[in-house]
């Protein structure tokens, strides 16, 4: 199968040639034509601007009858007893797109002795909760969560399946897709519904976070999509209104893998990730020395430092610092850039905190596309202003 | 023991930038390489031989120009490669793949194990090797930061999680993920990048791995993209220039009154 290009309308003008990621599309005599490379990924199509472009189209294929699919279900995350945030940030998302489609919004929770933690899940929105408690689902593992869900996708037939892209949830949402054999986007945004034809629309950033795409699973059910935590809001709890659904494990369930222990670590980056306040140092502060002028910063402020990957790869501080693509995701009440030039693998990391300070020399610099408030000037002078503002007013200059 | 090792040829996405005034990709001077992720897949594969002796296999699916990434491992210490290219493949999304690869595994199989890169830094999913472990119904570790111990029949494995990590123990055939702290990658080797040069690379397509074409490619895809676009803007910002020391009071005064930070400045 090849990208059809209209030779007729085609003006040559390059713009696929240049957005191509493969070097798959080239212009030659005025017209484009595509190579071997081509991996049909589409953002030729999306760029042309006289429409020239088109995917192929896809052939009948055996259809599952999607309308027999309903209800929309959140995997709740709890490790050691305690509910992963993300759960709950999921469960108000969920209950939007549940009131869209005019269906119930489900909570979904393994574990061994869970009854602490459903009344939790009932509270944020859901109006049933499927429990399943049993001493093989006290550890994760990806073989057992696996089965269990997807049995239960199979039995039930929910119409959309989210969970948060945390560790566990990257990793054992795949292998549930693959055994129930429909398709699944990762790292999710933002999710709406398509008021034209009830579609989930996942869009995630992709290219290292350089464009967003926009995904959707047409003919397949479940629609599957893990999120990023910190992206949703959580919502107010609310009176108990739903029901808790004890259920059992599963027969056939069979244990591949086994955990023989289970270690828990406060990392630096953990504290990153729950940290009201961050300050990031970029590349701008020039030298591993004026590190210090970001950790008085955040000292002052009573934030954690973070950095960007330039700052990392230079091996100026550890990995558990850096926000990013690559790194940690953070929303904190305020983020301070310093130094930050706002390349897009760190800003998908960031965008979603609550305000933006950015201090950067150039007044083009990126960073500032996102900053609420945007210094333009010279960091080496204005964080030590900062600093020296910051200790007058704690009595300490 | 017999490894596979499963690798991806993808653009550098460090060098990949937005064009601002048509919200375009600029892809001039980015080169393809190999995905970073997967030369630790690599490392890991071939310190398991240091060890227990057997053999690696390198296997992509990607176009015909994918050979290079192939010989690139090879140089590291890889004994030989498989090429999964046809037209019937492209534009397959992490289920098709994993489809494809899967057939591929058993095409050039039987393996112990085999080792995947945690994610591919283009698409970012960490999708495809669970998926494909659930395909070939063998388990799987996803994240794996350190090999404990393996004797070629079972294996124990730290797998990094949010919260720490967890050790994991399974029987072989399975499939691991890693991640950058399994170890520092090698330096390629003269001796093995000559061999590289002239090991030949089998080519399959969708025929010879016995793979249906209407679960591959996009054909195979239940995913679809709809919408490509530049990340939007933040609403309501200000940018303000001027005096080091004004800019600074500025900023604290707004944020102490908004009630940002805790701290009293006036």
């Amino acid at each position: 199968m090849n990208l059809t290009i209209d030779p007729e309308i085609c003006t040559g003008c390059g713009s696929c040639e240049d957005t191509c990621p493969y070097e798959a599309i080239e212009v030659v005599d005025g017209l484009a034509v595509t190579n071997e490379s081509c991996t049909l990924c589409g953002a030729c199509v999306e760029v042309c601007p006289v429409e020239a472009i088109t995917l192929p189209p896809k052939t009948a294929e055996s259809q599952p009858d999607t309308g027999d699919y309903k209800g929309v279900w959140v995997f709740c995350e709890q490790r050691r007893g305690q509910l992963h945030s993300v759960g709950l940030e999921l469960l108000g998302k969920g209950r939007e797109l549940a009131d869209q489609l005019g269906n119930e919004l489900v909570a979904v929770i393994f574990g061994h002795n869970l009854d602490g933690m459903t009344p939790d899940l009932v509270r944020h929105g859901a109006d049933k909760v499927l429990s399943v408690s049993d001493p093989a689902l006290e550890h994760f593992t990806d073989d057992v969560y696996g089965q269990v869900l997807s049995s239960l996708i199979k039995e039930k037939k929910p119409e959309i399946v989210l969970c948060g892209a945390t560790a566990l949830g990257r990793s054992f949402f795949p292998g549930v897709a693959a055994m129930v054999g429909t398709g699944l986007t990762a790292d999710c945004t933002e999710l709406a519904i398509d008021p034209k034809n009830n579609q989930l629309l996942q869009t995630r950033p992709a290219f290292g976070g350089n464009i967003m795409a926009t995904i959707v699973c047409p003919h397949h059910r479940p629609q599957m999509a893990t999120v990023r935590p910190k992206v949703m809001r959580k919502p107010k709890p609310r009176e108990d209104r739903g029901e808790i659904v004890d259920l059992r494990l599963p027969q056939g369930v069979e244990a591949l893998s086994r955990v023989v222990d289970s270690i828990e670590e406060t990392s630096q980056s953990a504290l990153l990730a729950e940290a009201e306040i961050i300050v990031t140092a970029g590349r701008g502060i020039q030298d591993p020395k004026n590190l210090d002028l970001i950790r008085d910063l955040a000292e002052l402020l009573g934030g954690a430092v973070g950095a960007t990957r330039g700052v990392v790869d230079s091996g100026w501080i550890p990995y558990a610092h850096q926000v990013g693509q690559t790194g940690r995701t953070v929303s904190p009440k305020l983020y301070v850039a310093i130094g930050v030039s706002g390349a897009v693998q760190h800003v998908v990391g960031m965008q979603s905190s609550q305000v933006i300070v950015a201090v950067n020399n150039d007044p083009e610099a990126s960073i500032f596309d996102v900053a609420t408030y945007g210094l333009v000037g010279d960091l080496f002078e204005v964080v030590p202003a900062m600093i020296q503002r910051l200790k007058s007013a704690q009595g300490l200059g | 023991m017999r490894t596979l090792v499963c690798i991806k040829q993808v653009p550098d996405t460090k060098n990949i930038k937005i064009d601002p005034e048509t919200n375009t990709l600029i892809r001039q001077g980015v080169e393809s390489i190999v995905n970073p992720f997967d030369l630790f897949a690599c490392e890991a594969a071939l310190a398991l031989k240091d060890q227990l002796g057997g053999t690696v296999t390198a296997m992509t699916m990607g176009p015909p120009q994918a050979e290079s990434a192939l010989r690139e491992v090879m140089g590291l210490g890889v004994d030989d490669a498989g090429l999964l290219a046809d037209q019937a493949f492209a534009g397959s999304d992490t289920w098709a793949t994993s489809y494809t690869l899967a057939k591929g595994a058993e095409k050039l199989g039987p393996f112990d194990l085999i080792v995947c890169g945690k994610q591919a830094i283009d698409g970012d999913t960490a999708q495809v090797g669970p998926e494909m472990a659930a395909r070939l119904n063998i388990p799987y570790v996803s994240f794996v930061r350190r090999i404990v111990s393996c004797d070629g029949q079972e294996m124990t494995v730290e797998r990094l999680m949010d919260d720490g990590y967890d050790v994991v123990t399974f029987k072989l055939p399975a499939l691991v993920t890693v991640v950058k702290e399994i170890g520092e990658v090698r330096v390629p080797s003269f001796k093995n990048k000559m061999k590289a040069k002239k090991c030949p690379v089998p080519v399959y397509g969708a025929a010879d791995l016995g793979a249906e074409e209407s679960s591959c490619g996009l054909e195979g895809s239940p995913t679809r993209v709809v919408r490509i676009f530049a990340p939007k803007p933040r609403d309501n910002r200000e940018k303000w220039e001027g005096e080091p020391e004004e800019l600074a009071v500025r900023v604290l005064k707004r944020l102490s009154a908004d009630k940002i930070i805790t701290a009293a400045i006036d």
